[in-house]
């Protein structure tokens, strides 16, 4: 797979430090799952956490916090640590669908409750806790154009299949747009399929003009 | 003669950890890594039950997980840094840290030991903090407060007195340069 936009080295920072917002961690974490560039990238970043953690200021324990711990440690047994060849079945199963992303729909895009929003575009909904922002997948039919649109915060789209190209670029399976609040776009589908991308926004992203209103639910809480 | 550098000791220890469920050897990575886990913990706003707690828990981690440390893909300090994110992570909200267990996942079963994984490992750990050390005071504040105390980007804006978009340029330039600077060390 070959893919050409990534993860802005910003948000690679906070994914590494556990600061992104859990629907945005999600389409962070699918895009991992499917480039390994951003999965070493992800990796130096760790290695500064690491470092950071060898400099941390040493903050006195809690008296007998080592027995306590030690005694843990005897109540557990031997339970051993799961050999990695194991994991190896389920990174690569689910086909279109990176790990991640198979935690909350499973491992088939097809059989996915889509509900249509506007003719040519469905979408289905991705519950999730402790959000702040929304997380959703868009299917968008060959051909079709989504209004152009500021953002109200955030966005952040992985495609999972066909393609769409916009003033960015072209965006095919992989590619992930990282944009913040400034970027306006207008993607048109390019691919004979539908794209289907998954998409997480911090804020309701906000459409231009009194038609594109009409586009709304499409992100729209 | 015992092993030259800190990495190398704490990669003898895990390794007796993990293989000889050694206890004593354990014990040295507690004293070592415990005290500044707390730390960091409290740094991050926790209570001192809260950071004692969490100190715990990332230290069984290390103890039941030691035999999946793997040494090609970064240094032990930076394989307790992950757990004790994520053990923060799983503590402050209800979604899991399964979107980061699932990047492991995928990385152990597929990926090729990378460049930047064997020019931060072995012996050039000490490469990561000369790197850090060139930063532009600036950038090293920002990159600091958001690993040694977890704080969040809103957060070092509004401590700074900074736009937020401030500080995620501070963040891109600190790791375009980092990356640079290790490179250049390599
Ligand atoms: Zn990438
Ligand atoms: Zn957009």
């Amino acid at each position: 797979m070959s893919i050409h936009h990534h993860l802005d080295d910003a948000s690679l920072m906070r994914y590494a430090t556990g600061d992104l917002d859990p629907a945005f961690a999600v389409v962070v974490a699918s895009h991992l799952a499917m480039c390994e560039d951003c999965r070493h990238a992800v990796h130096l970043a760790e290695a500064v956490g690491g470092d950071c953690l060898e400099h941390a200021p040493a903050a006195a324990l809690s008296n007998g916090s080592f027995e306590r711990l030690s005694r843990m440690i005897d109540a557990d047994g031997d339970t051993d640590a799961v050999p990695a060849a194991r994991h190896r079945l389920a990174a690569n199963a689910g086909g279109d669908v990176p790990l991640p992303l198979q935690n909350l729909i499973g491992q088939s895009l097809d059989d996915l409750p889509w509900r249509r929003v506007v003719p040519g575009v469905q979408r289905h909904r991705i519950e999730m806790a402790d959000t702040n922002g929304s997380l959703f997948l868009l299917k968008i039919g060959s051909g079709r154009k989504i209004p152009e649109h500021g953002h109200g915060g955030t966005e952040m789209t992985l495609i999972l299949r066909g393609s769409y190209h916009d003033e960015m670029g072209r965006f095919a399976k992989g590619d992930i747009a990282d944009l913040d609040e400034h970027v306006e776009h207008q993607p048109l589908v390019d691919s004979d399929e539908p794209c289907i991308c998954l998409v997480a926004t911090e804020e309701p992203t906000r459409f231009k003009g009194v038609v594109s209103r009409l586009m709304q639910p499409l992100v729209g809480i | 003669p015992g092993p030259k550098t800190d990495q190398a000791l704490h990669e003898v220890l895990i390794s007796d950890v993990a293989v000889h469920r050694d206890k004593s050897a354990f014990e040295t990575l507690f004293v070592r890594f415990g005290p500044r886990i707390k730390g960091m913990m409290l740094g991050s706003g926790a209570s001192e039950d809260l950071a004692e707690d969490l100190m715990q828990e990332v230290m069984l981690t290390v103890w039941r997980k030691a035999a999946l440390y793997a040494p090609e893909r970064g240094s032990v300090s930076t394989w307790i840094f992950t757990i004790a994110r994520n053990a923060r992570i799983d503590r402050i909200r209800r979604q899991p840290v399964q979107p980061y267990i699932d990047v492991e996942t995928v990385s152990i079963a597929c990926d090729a030991p990378s460049a930047e994984a064997e020019m931060i490992t072995g012996q050039h750990g000490e490469m990561v903090r000369d790197a850090i050390d060139q930063l532009p005071l600036e950038q090293k504040t920002v990159i600091e407060m958001a690993f040694i105390q977890f704080m969040p980007q809103s957060e070092i804006a509004q401590k700074l007195g900074l736009p937020i978009g401030t500080v995620k340029s501070r963040t891109r330039l600190a790791y375009k340069k980092l990356k640079e600077n290790l490179e250049e060390l390599r």
